[in-house]
């Protein structure tokens, strides 16, 4: 591939791509994410190619491993183009039937279909499922059409199109005010005004200016950040490369851990690519613009999420959280000015560079603009991939999106945010998907949501964050090091039966300290599942000290015959 | 480097630039307790016990004085209802494994700290760090280093650092608020001569 040179050549590009592609051939996606990838995405894809050519007509039929679509409690999934056809939990063994049904008799395999639960009928198409139809998908609406390791399926679908405009169309300044303009905020949770950030680091006077895509999710049972990295790698790295042109970053690095192996590898491909076509290198597309990225693999651990600590391990130093005075923006990486954003942040600029700011406004809240993808998981009918347009109610995620509860049971809360956010019961689903709705109701808007059911008991949940992060806290300052132990010591005696009084009020005071006398964040917040609970359910936590009872029936030292494991 | 004027519980201070809030408060014979500090070293920021409210340009934060750059104009208050109970709590804390650690029995009187507010964990450390950094910044030599994180974070010598360096030095003893330091490297001392593969790990 020679190095493509301007926004013409680009579109050259694009045109022959396509010229090759016959948008009504057929072709059969199979997610090969790396959900659907456990459960046998790999053989599926294997037994449809075997299948095509037994009966000899791979010629006409394209087969592709493609990107995430979401619906990963129904993996794998598959989707037969171009009239995206849906088919659920499909196994090796299925695919002589779906290709002498679907492919060649043009009718589709009834039992491989979506059931509505509550009608019984059967849905064809994959937008007409209620868990996609309820979502907006800009950014991983297109994922099934791609296949994360082709750079071409992205530029077919329209890829690098905005990195062309920004660098030939726009000046960096330009493309700050717009991400300003959009409203576009951090999408680690932080929420802090993207534009923003930019705009100080572009105006720090040091010429070199790094920056840094927080790829790096350590919540646990969250995988949203990970799946739409893995799944549309590209599209991250896109967003990338216009912030480092419009910020002024000659270096750019992807913090992620080796734990997801999927993501490194995507990345790394797509880095590879992006080198090969010009999109990364010397004179970006012709605009004399050079940029490198670098994957930087982080060691693991919570904390390492944190910025300071992020920084801090990438240096080859200890990852703990530092005291720090200067913002990252005048002195971060190597004392240089830095960006670090949230790969969320980074996927959604080529869409506002694409389409405009006032576009991006459309979708969203007046404060929180855009979509916000999520993973949910927990004691939900349709857990998965999702993405949701800001501004939805936390009502309308679980049972429009979500399903319901999985069984039926009654729904108990939802926690949004993993260890440093909190529990909202069934009385304040009313919650939107905000920013400031959100920190209102003690929430963070971190990548991860967890439904717990009435057979889940509360208490046991909260102790199994605080002993996360027992672990994952680094240990540095004694609030939040000790009162973490403190805190899972009394919540350990409270689920034993050995509760006292006063023990709920101790609790309260570790939190008040800690919560205003921790380091950093992870301290800081450390008490804020357990604080929100205290707050809608304390009669739970009262029924475990005053009556020696579990109403959920999970802690078997209070007489709970089934097993206590919650999450 | 400039002279900035500031309040500290209602006395008018005079500092350098660059000096911290805490130094500040000292030069003027201010009070304000420390665990984890020391001059030599670079501020830590763990122990938290020198907290002190700060009041610059409008916004009004809880801070560690030990790493709070002096401003112009700032307004620092030194004592306060919440900052006693953070002390005390933080102090009640630590007592948990460290009960009769020599330097704080003074601030337990001085905060009201109570000995038995928490469950006892005897690991006669309180982390506050000072062996392990004064032993890497001022010694260069890492001899004894935190190993673990969260809550099973403890010290430990280097074996082979430790038997190649420490008998001649031994300074970082005296700096250890608890008991908890020598006896470590008495271990380790002990186990060097040993060539049993045993580790230094006590239950977290
Ligand atoms: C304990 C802790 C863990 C964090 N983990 C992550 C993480 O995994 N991914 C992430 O993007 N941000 C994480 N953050 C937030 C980052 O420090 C930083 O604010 C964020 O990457 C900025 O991105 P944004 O402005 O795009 O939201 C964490 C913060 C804390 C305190
Ligand atoms: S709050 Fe926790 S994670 Fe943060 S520095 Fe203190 S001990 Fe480390």
């Amino acid at each position: 591939m020679p190095l493509i040179k301007s926004p013409e050549e680009l579109e050259k590009v694009r045109e022959e791509i396509l010229s090759r592609r016959d948008p009504h051939k057929l072709c059969i996606s199979v997610c090969a994410g790396a959900s659907c990838l456990a459960s046998g995405a790999g053989e599926v894809i294997a037994a449809f190619k075997a299948e095509l050519e037994k009966q000899n007509i791979n010629a006409d039929v394209d087969t592709k491993g493609s990107g995430c679509p979401g619906f990963c409690e129904q993996g794998p999934v598959v989707v037969i183009h171009p009239e995206e056809i849906c088919y659920l939990q499909v196994t090796p063994d299925d695919a002589g039937e779906i290709i002498s049904q679907t492919i060649v008799g043009k009718k589709p395999v009834e039992r491989l279909l979506y059931t509505d639960p509550d009608t019984g009928n059967k849905v064809v198409k994959m937008n007409d499922i209620p868990f996609y139809k309820n979502q907006v998908r800009h950014l991983i609406g297109n994922n099934i059409k791609i296949d994360p390791k082709s750079i071409d399926d992205y530029l077919a679908q329209g890829g690098y199109a905005a990195l062309a405009k920004a660098m030939h169309e726009m000046s960096p300044e330009q493309v700050i005010e717009e991400v300003k303009e959009s409203g576009l905020r951090g999408r680690s949770g932080s929420g802090f005004p993207a534009g923003r950030k930019w705009e100080f680091c572009r105006n720090s006077e040091d010429e070199h200016k790094y920056v840094i895509c927080n790829c790096h999710e350590g919540d646990p049972g969250s995988y949203a950040d990970r799946r739409l990295t893995e799944g549309n790698p590209h599209n991250v790295l896109e967003g990338i490369i216009i912030g480092a042109y419009a910020i002024g970053a000659q270096d750019a690095f992807v913090f992620v851990g080796d734990e997801f192996p999927q993501t490194v590898e995507n990345m790394r491909l797509a880095i590879k690519q992006a080198e090969e076509y010009g999109f990364l290198g010397k004179d970006i597309l012709g605009s004399g613009f050079d940029l490198t990225v670098r994957i930087s693999i982080d060691g693991g651990g919570y904390v390492l999420g944190e910025s300071t600590a992020l920084m801090a391990s990438m240096e080859g130093r200890i990852g703990e959280p530092k005291t720090k005075y200067d913002h990252a923006t005048d002195r971060g990486l190597w004392a240089k000015p830095t960006v670090l954003n949230n790969l969320q942040t980074w996927a959604n600029v080529p869409l506002i560079i694409n389409n405009g700011a006032a576009w991006f406004r459309q979708t969203g809240t007046d404060g929180s603009t855009g979509t916000r993808v999520f993973s949910i998981t927990g004691k939900i009918k349709n857990s998965g991939m999702i993405e949701v347009p800001m501004g939805m109610s936390l009502k309308e995620v679980i049972y429009d999106i979500g399903g319901g509860t999985v069984t039926d049971k009654k729904f108990k809360a939802i926690q949004v945010g993993g260890p440093l956010g909190g529990f909202v019961p069934e009385s304040q689903l009313d919650v939107q998907v905000d920013y400031d709705q959100m920190t209102d109701a003690g929430l963070a808007m971190g990548p991860g949501l967890i439904v717990a059911d009435e057979s889940t008991c509360i208490v046991d949940m909260v102790k199994y964050f605080l002993t996360f992060l027992a672990h994952e806290s680094c240990g540095k300052c004694t609030p939040c090091r000790d009162g973490i132990r403190q805190m899972l010591h009394i919540l350990n005696n409270i689920t034993a039966g050995r509760g006292n009084k006063g023990d709920l009020e101790l609790l309260e005071l570790i939190s008040t300290v800690q919560k205003k006398a921790a380091l950093c964040a992870l301290g800081q917040g450390a008490s804020d599942p357990l604080l929100s609970t205290l707050k809608h359910f304390r009669e739970e936590y009262e029924a475990h000290i005053e009556e020696k009872r579990c109403p959920a029936g999970v802690c078997k030292a209070l007489g709970a015959v089934s097993s206590g494991a919650n999450v | 480097m400039g002279e900035v004027t500031l309040t500290i519980d209602n006395k008018e201070v005079k500092a350098e630039e660059g000096m911290t809030v805490l130094e500040a408060a000292r030069s003027a014979g201010i009070k304000i307790p420390t665990l984890c500090h020391h001059e030599k070293l670079e501020p830590y920021t763990a122990c938290r016990i020198c907290m002190v409210e700060v009041e610059s340009r409008g916004r009004s934060e809880l801070d560690t004085s030990c790493s709070r750059p002096v401003k112009d104009n700032m307004v620092v208050r030194t004592q306060s209802e919440e900052l006693t109970e953070i002390r005390r709590t933080l102090l009640e804390l630590m007592l948990s494994h460290a009960p009769d650690a020599r330097e704080l029995q003074e601030l337990v009187e001085e905060y009201g700290a109570n000995r038995n507010r928490f469950a006892k964990e005897p690991s006669f450390c309180i982390h506050c760090g000072l062996c392990v950094r004064y032993c890497a910044e001022v010694k260069k030599k890492n001899a004894v280093v935190f190993v673990k994180s969260g809550v099973r974070r403890e010290i430990s010598f280097n074996k082979e650092i430790a038997s190649r360096e420490c008998w001649k030095c031994r300074e970082c003893f005296e700096l250890c608020p608890t008991e908890a330091l020598q006896t470590a490297y008495l271990l380790t001392e002990a186990l060097t001569s040993d060539s049993s593969s045993f580790e230094l790990e006590p239950d977290a």
